[in-house]
């Protein structure tokens, strides 16, 4: 390097770490690594997501054995917690900072100086003009000054001349809307190490205290603990739903809505609410959201000698739009075990050709085709168990009927029967809380604030000069200048113009000129 | 009017406005080919002598007939009063849609396509108010017609209840916001792509696009066009969030949607960075400004439609 260059010094650790410094923090390389955030963002959009759904994840990786586990080490299942999308926001926040910083160090500055006095020769800036006046200089400016404090520019006022600028909070509102960024990527922080999310199915009739284990699914950050949540409870009291029976949107939602009555702890009078989808519950600063619904029917087992073994209402997850839904009844006390495999259709086709499918998601015509399984079902392994899935790979299937509500399968062993006498319906809610997002919003707000600011407002300068010539006239030159093009800078010389020469504005009919030159 | 009447009057305004954009679009496109001609003209220019007092001055017309510059001036004007029109009557059609549905006219889709047509042609008849932009007629009268053909043919399903999770105020806020986004956007992505046909014109040393502005000026208008439709968008984007926190209780969650909207979101701060960058002032920031209207697109057409989102309330 020192041949090619010999005039440069030895670059050195120091030099070495100032040079990325400046290359990170500067504008081509926010520019680039905002390119390199939308990029990273697209893979999130096109695979499944873990965050969002992560059966899907587990469909595709067993779906593509090859691809699957490849594309899932590199975190495309999980795009936006992997450490290359850390890496892209991370650098892209360092070089932002790096930016704003000096920037706020020196327009800090600039609010508190005056603005730069006029330069020598004021004609020579594009936007100037140079005209005379009857009235002596003193007047001319002091007519300049009191126009111009009175519209709020900053002023400089020398013997022979004013100098004037506008327009600060354009740079304080790119600022700001800059400083917002770094308090929502705070907000989505505090979010989460310090909130928690669950979900839970809870069926009519039935109750939900907060508590870690009645969570069907939980996650928490870092410093959130089972302590830390809220004692409260509710039970569901009633689930309606209404199904569009038109012909163009058959079968859409109408309406579904929760009714609960809650205790925000175990001591308090109960409440009652209505949950709705757009309307949830905040109890504590946690809110209850209803999610999703889905139908339990009612089942009923019995023994060879006639004794109930299971009876309750069951959870089916539906499987379609028209809920057509599937769940399992286990009985791992008879011997040998027994379980049932379940598919639940509210409103069965009338023609049996397409098999257990339904065709309207209301409760027209409830069935449920059940198959039944003897053996054993695995549970002694000691692994974990879904409450939906029967594992039968040990067990050999007894036979498999279709039941309408109130009938009852004699099981063709003999072993014993089942009954459909009923059904209930469910409700999935999820519980969050988000201590951020009051602050992300905050930030959201001054971020647009800040916006506005920095785009709409224009920073100028415009100067006063005023001399007496030999011929003792007045002679007053005015020149503006502006950082960006859209500055309406020649009416604003035109207004000051008409200010010092003491003659009536002109400057809104002749501003528009050139806006309309084309025709 | 009953129900039927109500649809049958809507679809009929809708596609009368279709009717009314496209003569609106021939005219443009009868100005525009007109000025190109006088481009294309490279015969010797007369030369006219004026000797009227004592200085004789040399006036040489730029070339091509007067006829030609009335022609293609009467029919840009034809146009522009052609595409009020249909504004008016597609604002007619929209607005039955949403007495018929009882609801904001952004349901579905179809609602949304025929609305962001109406968004497109209105920003830029709001900006012909201030400005001369008849040269941009033709550039917005192609993709509002495109939009309500999709709409019409592909998209068109039959006004119904709203889900759900729709019923709520914020649909007003934050999808309203969306389709002047969508219009100005669009916008903005029609000068960018002028301002690059010009930009390579003006390289090559020709003059370009007769009757179109310059590219350093088609560039200014872009940026203005962006500089309002961008708080805009994030003013949208946190609409949305305040929405989803409410219905699904957690303010961003990556769903394909939300995604998208970040990256049309991207894309555009970089254009706004772009435009202050040495280097990437001048065809570069036009590129990214069509990139953004392209991830805009994307999140409309292909989120809707071909991934599973969270937000399929497209109804096809």
């Amino acid at each position: 390097m020192s041949k090619q260059a010999p005039t440069l010094p030895p670059m050195g650790a120091l030099g070495f770490l100032r040079f990325t410094w400046r290359q990170l923090t500067s504008m081509k390389t926010a520019l680039i690594l905002l390119f390199l955030l939308a990029i990273a963002s697209v893979p999130g959009s096109i695979f499944p997501q873990r965050g969002n759904n992560p059966l899907r994840v587990n469909e595709w990786i067993s779906d593509s054995p090859t691809f699957g586990p490849i594309f899932d080490a590199f975190g495309f299942f999980d795009v936006y917690s992997s450490p290359w999308f850390a890496a892209v926001y991370l650098l892209l926040f360092i070089s932002l900072i790096g930016c704003v910083l000096p920037r706020t160090k020196v327009h800090w500055r600039a609010m508190f100086a005056p603005p730069p006095p006029a330069p020598r020769n004021l004609l020579r800036l594009p936007e100037s003009m140079s005209f005379e006046v009857s009235a002596p200089t003193d007047e001319v400016l002091a007519r300049g000054r009191k126009y111009l404090s009175g519209r709020r520019w900053r002023l400089l006022v020398a013997e022979n001349s004013v100098a004037a600028e506008k327009g600060y909070l354009r740079e304080t509102g790119n600022l700001l809307f800059h400083f917002s960024l770094i308090l929502i990527l705070v907000a989505i922080a505090l979010g989460g190490l310090f909130g928690w999310k669950g979900n839970v199915i809870v069926r009519t009739g039935q109750g939900f205290s907060n508590t870690l284990t009645q969570y069907d699914a939980w996650g928490g950050g870092r410093f959130t603990g089972a302590s830390r949540l809220s004692p409260f409870s509710f039970t569901l009291d009633k689930f309606n739903v209404e199904f569009d029976r038109s012909e163009a949107q058959r079968g859409s939602p109408k309406l579904f809505e929760a009714d609960v009555t809650y205790r925000r702890s175990p001591g308090t009078d109960a409440e009652n609410a209505r949950i709705e989808v757009n309307t949830p519950l905040e109890i504590d600063g946690a809110k209850v959201f209803l999610v999703g619904h889905g139908y339990a029917p009612h089942l009923v087992v019995r023994d060879a000698g006639g004794e109930i073994t299971f009876d309750d209402t069951v959870v089916f997850l539906p499987q379609d739009g028209n809920f057509t839904s599937t769940g399992v009844v286990k009985i791992p006390d008879s011997n040998p075990q027994l379980g049932f495999q379940g598919i639940f259709v509210p409103t069965a086709a009338s023609n049996n050709l397409r098999g257990p499918i339904s065709i309207f998601p209301g409760p027209d015509d409830p069935a449920v085709f059940m198959s039944a399984w003897r053996g054993d079902m695995g549970l002694d392994s000691g692994a974990p168990q879904s409450v939906y899935r029967l594992d039968t790979a040990a067990m050999e299937q007894i036979g498999i009927v279709a039941l309408r509500q109130g009938q009852t399968w004699t099981l063709p062993d003999g072993s014993g029967s089942i009954a459909f006498t009923g059904f209930e319906r469910w409700a999935s809610f999820q519980i969050a809380y988000d201590p951020g997002k009051e602050i992300a919003l905050l930030g959201a707000v001054l971020a647009i604030t800040g916006l506005l600011l920095t785009l709409f407002i224009r920073r100028r300068r415009v100067w006063i000069t005023a001399t007496t010539n030999t011929e003792g006239v007045t002679v007053v030159n005015l020149a503006g200048l502006a950082r960006i093009e859209s500055a309406d800078l020649p009416g604003e010389l035109q207004s000051l113009r008409s200010v010092v020469s003491d003659l009536p504005d002109t400057a809104s009919a002749s501003s528009n000129d050139e806006t309309r030159e084309q025709k | 009017m009953s129900a039927t009447q109500l649809a049958a009057a809507s679809n009929a305004a809708v596609y009368a406005s279709m009717v009314t954009l496209t003569f609106a679009m021939v005219s443009f496109a009868i100005s525009f080919a007109s000025g190109r001609r006088r481009v294309v003209v490279v015969a010797p220019a007369p030369v006219e002598m004026n000797s009227s007092g004592s200085t004789a001055v040399l006036t040489r017309s730029v070339g091509g007939t007067p006829t030609d510059n009335q022609t293609g001036r009467r029919s840009a004007n034809i146009g522009m009063s052609l595409t009020w029109l249909g504004f008016v009557v597609l604002l007619a059609g929209v607005v039955l849609r949403g007495v018929w549905a009882g609801r904001v006219p952004w349901g579905n889709m179809y609602e949304f396509s025929i609305t962001s047509a109406l968004g497109i042609l209105g920003v830029f008849l709001l900006i012909s108010l201030r400005r001369d932009v008849r040269w941009l007629g033709l550039f917005i009268v192609i993709p509002a017609l495109l939009t309500l053909g999709l709409a019409v043919t592909v998209l068109y399903t039959e006004a119904a209840q709203l889900v759900p999770a729709l019923k709520s105020y914020w649909l007003i806020i934050h999808v309203s916001a969306a389709i002047i986004c969508a219009g100005a956007f669009t916008l903005a992505a029609s000068t960018a792509g002028l301002a690059l046909v010009q930009s390579r014109a003006e390289r090559r040393g020709k003059s370009g696009l007769a009757r179109v502005p310059s590219a350093e000026k088609l560039r200014t208008l872009t940026y203005r066009v962006l500089a309002f439709a961008f708080p805009l968008w994030t003013f949208a984007v946190v609409a949305g969030a305040i929405w989803a926190e409410n219905a699904w209780g957690r303010y961003w969650g990556w769903d394909p949607k939300e995604t998208w909207a970040f990256i049309t979101w991207v894309i555009y701060a970089a254009y706004l960075h772009a435009r202050s960058t040495v280097g990437w002032r001048g065809d570069r920031a036009s590129w990214v400004a069509i990139a953004g209207w392209a991830a805009f697109i994307i999140n409309y057409f292909g989120v809707n439609i071909f991934i599973n989102s969270l937000h399929s309330y497209s109804g096809v």
